[in-house]
């Protein structure tokens, strides 16, 4: 009932220009965005999905070439090393940051003292680029002068630790930097969350004997589980999308180990001079970013309408 | 053309509907000047949508909306000469009280100076001068409440609207509020449209009561006849508290007077004789209204002051004192009355009481139609 | 005597609580500090390592307490160091991200503000529908948007400029700024703006008087997101600038990247604070009212 109806009733007389220029005032400031939006959103993708049926290769080029884009992309053992990377990146990254991200809240919450210097402490990562935490891992990662040789000049000279320079295991060298980096992120979303809970329902655990433990995750977790499908998307969203990180961390080395499809379409586009492909690589990013979001965003009317039904 | 004396509001036939939703259907109202206007009905019965019309907020979707002598269908509502309370107040929360109060004037243009008077005045009238400096966080519900009365005041409009101003306050202020503002309404004498869902409310406040149900107006007339003379049954049910009693009745023709027969305990039944003759064409079966109030507890005495008291006997199930009168729950048959009794003639539970009901006063509804026959 | 022994077992009982309760706290902040300690680290080791001599990292390697103390490292980053061939330090690209992200946020933050006013408080017909269609820019990839981007800076002539990648960010941005506002209003009583119209204000003066007082929680919010974000991007800034244009964080993997052999970790360190400092400045100030004011109106 609250929204207005800006419809201009039946029986209006003339108005004075002024009104009317009143009622379109909203649409005329909105249209700059929109328009511009709507390039953004849907031009510039179609554009793209275009170029990746098209055979372009250092220049954009219309002509229609099919499917040779994407055959030549899956047949490419680096991008299947990139997508597999992808899916692995994801979901360590995405359990890793929730389940750090918990543990730090749940702390928190526990009426610490100096609250605020914890939170401040586990969230700066948060303002820091991916570039400037991939550069400053790639360091201590560093066999010659980082944590390695920090820990035999202490006197365990046979201490193994380096993760980037191993193809099997630079890919975990990534996950571990990402949930450093953002975990805080998801403590900050989860500490909310906690806050926000009805202490009543609390001290009613409680009065029912249920311990720390089980008052949680019987009573407490259940309250606040859409913030962790939200934490999971948002984090998706930046799985994904990861360029920077691995950009400054690994460059998707040794050896193409750590490839990721975001590099990889930059590869294409800006190195090799294979728009097509590269085009067509930027699509299937787009289409496992659409598996996750669309069931998401299916789920998230599906609530609202249930709970307007109620209401 | 012959000239015509407007009414201060005039609302023809207007229908809304949101999408394939009518919320009104076809609703005629008018307001003389300077009368009380309560419009009462249960939520979502578009009370609220018709006063958001009234005032501008929503569009009509067909009819006419009349202020005085100017049709203001697409009247944007800050020309339409309103002042409106909401049920939220809708204070400004960065603005002072003193901001509050001047920023319709400051948005119309008018001199500094005058503003200044305006708020003197009305601060005076409603004795918030020492709150124009706080901000809207600072006040409690009494006091937002005023302020928001006083900024519609300061407009001097030709109609105030107020949507469910007290329902945000608590009891005891609502009723002190509700006294305010009838002084108010009688000191200011402005033609008021109020919007209520306790009929408590539009009982003591308004001149005359528009009771709404699902859309369209079910009773537009003065309180007094609302509450004796319900249109139909949901009026009735709805005006009262506790609700008027329904009692299924069979109309009967015995002993050359009209009378009603109802169900007793133990399967028997009582014919009560109507007091007034018997309306044409009624159905056989009835539904005999009875308020509270017009249940006592019989003597010879109570009959010689009232000639309509039919005697009828009940077992008394509940008794629930509220100190200056007594609530007791009695059987008729199947069925459950309330009656309303005075704390020293009280029933106790668990007596078979004998009791009389004012006939004169009792309402007859067809139970097809629900209407008043 | 029996008093007495309740007594004694009520003391037991006490005291194994509140030994409990010792060894509890004890577990929490321990815990808290090791995961403080894996925070702080990487931090403390850049910043002491900008104010350490080369040498001295060298000897002692990269994790180590300084024992020598000088700035010459943060000059060279700022004005000195050779980065692929020119010899003038970071300041340039630091001052390229400042002129791109200091306009880029304020534009997108004053678009968002508005574009949240109309879709929550002059809905219309199909504004819900707009909005989602709108909301679809916070998903996409930066990657599909590559290509036509690279296309419609070149016919703007915008290629290689701070103003082409202004452009691309407040695009870019106004799906998140308008979110976020929007969500806000949504919890300002739509009976504020009918009190307001019902008093002869107009769409700009509800949107100056009342809107934009109530604001403040919000335009920190997404003033920090906007800023920390296009502060921190990258594919865009290496993809469209290259050289003197680049921004920041380009420069700094360019420069990481031309350590050939041994590296200049002192130097190094100093850019990465240089580049690191605005955003983290901007959250040290804001960071309290980012977190309330994200879990009030911008995630939900």
């Amino acid at each position: 009932m609250s929204t207005q109806d800006l419809t201009i009733p039946i029986t209006a007389p003339p108005r004075p220009w002024r009104d009317r220029i009143g009622t379109w005032a909203p649409i005329l400031v909105l249209a700059p965005s929109l328009a511009a939006s709507f390039v953004y959103v849907f031009l510039f993708t179609a554009w793209t999905l275009y170029l990746s049926v098209s055979n372009s290769s250092l220049l954009p080029s219309y002509d229609f070439a099919g499917l040779q884009n994407y055959v030549s992309l899956w047949s490419n053992r680096r991008w299947n090393i990139a997508y597999t990377n992808l899916f692995l990146f994801s979901g360590f990254y995405i359990v890793g940051s929730m389940a750090v991200g918990l543990l730090l809240a749940i702390l928190i919450d526990q009426r610490v003292r100096g609250e605020a210097v914890w939170r401040t402490i586990f969230l700066y990562p948060l303002a820091v680029s991916f570039i400037v935490t991939g550069t400053v891992w790639n360091w201590l990662y560093n066999p010659v002068d980082g944590i390695q040789a920090l820990v035999r000049s202490l006197g365990w000279s046979d201490f193994s630790f380096a993760l980037t320079a191993d193809r099997n295991y630079a890919i975990y060298a990534v996950i571990i930097t990402g949930v450093w980096q953002s975990s805080g992120f998801a403590m900050a979303l989860f500490l909310a969350g906690l806050r926000s809970v009805d202490p009543d329902l609390v001290k009613a655990a409680q009065i029912d004997g249920a311990s720390a433990f089980r008052t949680y995750r019987k009573v407490v977790l259940p309250t606040i589980a859409p913030i962790f499908l939200a934490v999971a998307v948002i984090q998706i969203q930046f799985a994904i999308k990861t360029f920077d990180l691995v950009a400054a961390l690994t460059r998707g080395g040794p050896g193409v180990s750590t490839t990721f499809p975001a590099i990889y379409v930059y590869d294409l586009m800006f190195q090799r001079g294979q728009i097509g492909e590269g085009a067509a690589a930027a699509v299937m990013m787009l289409a496992a970013l659409a598996v996750v979001l669309v069931p998401y965003s299916f789920w998230v009317v599906w609530r609202r309408r249930r709970e307007s039904g109620h209401g | 053309m012959t000239s015509r004396t407007f009414s201060a509001l005039t609302i023809r036939n207007v229908h809304k509907s949101f999408g394939a939703v009518g919320v009104l259907k076809g609703i005629d109202l008018e307001a003389q000047p300077g009368e009380f206007i309560a419009l009462v009905g249960p939520s979502g019965c578009g009370k609220s949508t018709l006063l958001a019309m009234i005032a501008g907020l929503e569009s009509i979707s067909s009819g006419e909306i009349w202020i005085g002598d100017r049709l203001v269908n697409s009247v944007p509502p800050k020309d339409r000469d309103i002042a409106m309370v909401f049920q939220s107040y809708a204070l400004y929360p960065t603005m002072t009280v003193r901001e509050n109060i001047t920023f319709g004037m400051e948005s119309r243009g008018v001199p500094k100076a005058e503003q200044a008077d305006a708020v003197k005045r009305v601060a005076a009238l409603l004795q918030i001068e020492p709150l124009l400096n706080r901000k809207p966080g600072q006040l409690s519900g009494g006091q937002r409440q005023r302020v928001a009365m006083g900024r519609a005041l300061v407009r001097d409009p030709k109609l105030f609207l107020f949507d469910e101003p007290l329902s945000n306050l608590d009891a005891k202020l609502r009723v002190d509020m509700r006294t305010e503002i009838k002084k108010l309404h009688n000191r200011v004498g402005k033609t008021t449209v109020y919007v209520t869902h306790d009929q408590v409310e539009a009982m003591t406040l308004a001149s005359r009561i528009a009771v709404m149900h699902q859309g369209s107006v079910q009773q537009f007339d003065a309180a007094q006849t609302i509450y004796s003379r319900p249109a139909n049954m949901f009026v009735a049910g709805f005006m009262g508290s506790p609700a008027m009693n329904f009692i299924p009745a069979e109309l009967s023709d015995g002993e050359g007077r009209a009378a009603v027969t109802i169900r007793t305990v133990n399967g028997g039944s009582a014919a009560l004789p109507l007091a007034q003759a018997l309306p044409t064409r009624a159905p056989k079966n009835v539904v005999l209204g009875v308020r509270p109030e017009h249940i006592y507890r019989f003597s010879d005495d109570l009959r010689q002051r009232k000639p309509g008291l039919a005697a009828v006997q009940a077992p008394v199930d509940l008794v629930e004192p509220t100190g200056a009168e007594t609530l007791a729950v009695l059987r008729f048959g199947d069925l459950e009355v309330t009656g309303r009794f005075d704390p020293d003639t009280a029933p106790r539970v668990g007596e078979t009481m004998t009791l009389g009901i004012d006939m004169a006063r009792a309402c007859l509804f067809d139970p097809a139609t629900q209407s008043l026959l | 005597m029996a008093e007495q022994a309740a007594a004694l077992l009520f003391d037991a009982e006490a005291a194994a609580a509140s030994r409990r309760h010792f060894w509890t706290r004890f577990a929490i902040y321990g815990v808290l500090t090791f995961f403080a300690a894996i925070y702080l680290v990487p931090l403390l080791v850049v910043v002491f390592n900008s104010f350490r001599e080369q040498e001295e990292i060298a000897r002692n390697g990269l994790i180590s307490l300084p024992q020598t103390f000088r700035l010459d490292a943060w000059r060279d980053a700022w004005s000195s160091y050779c980065i692929a061939g020119t010899c003038e330090g970071m300041k340039r690209n630091f001052f390229n991200s400042l002129w791109m992200t200091i306009p880029a946020t304020i534009i997108s933050t004053l678009l968002g503000a508005i574009n949240g006013y109309v879709l929550s408080k002059w809905r219309f017909k199909g504004s819900e529908v707009l909005f989602t269609c709108m909301l679809l820019g916070v998903f996409m990839p930066g990657q599909i948007a590559l290509m036509p981007w690279a296309f419609v800076l070149g016919k703007l002539g915008l290629t290689n400029s701070t103003y082409g990648l202004i452009l691309v960010h407040v695009i870019q941005g106004i799906s998140f700024t308008t979110l976020f506002c929007r969500n806000y209003y949504l919890g300002i009583p739509d009976d504020l703006i009918k009190a307001a119209r019902i008093d002869g204000a107009g769409f700009w003066r509800i949107f100056r008087k009342i809107i934009l007082p109530l604001s403040p929680p919000i335009l920190i919010v997404t003033v920090i997101w906007q800023f920390t974000g296009i502060w921190n991007e990258y594919l865009f800034g290496v993809v469209f600038t290259s050289g003197q244009q680049q921004p920041i964080t380009a420069a700094l993997v360019a420069l990481t990247a031309s350590g050939t052999t041994a590296r200049a970790y002192d130097v190094m360190s100093a850019s990465v604070l240089i580049g690191a400092l605005p955003p983290l400045l901007i959250y040290l100030l804001g960071g309290k009212y980012f977190v309330r004011g994200l879990t009030q109106g911008a995630i939900k």
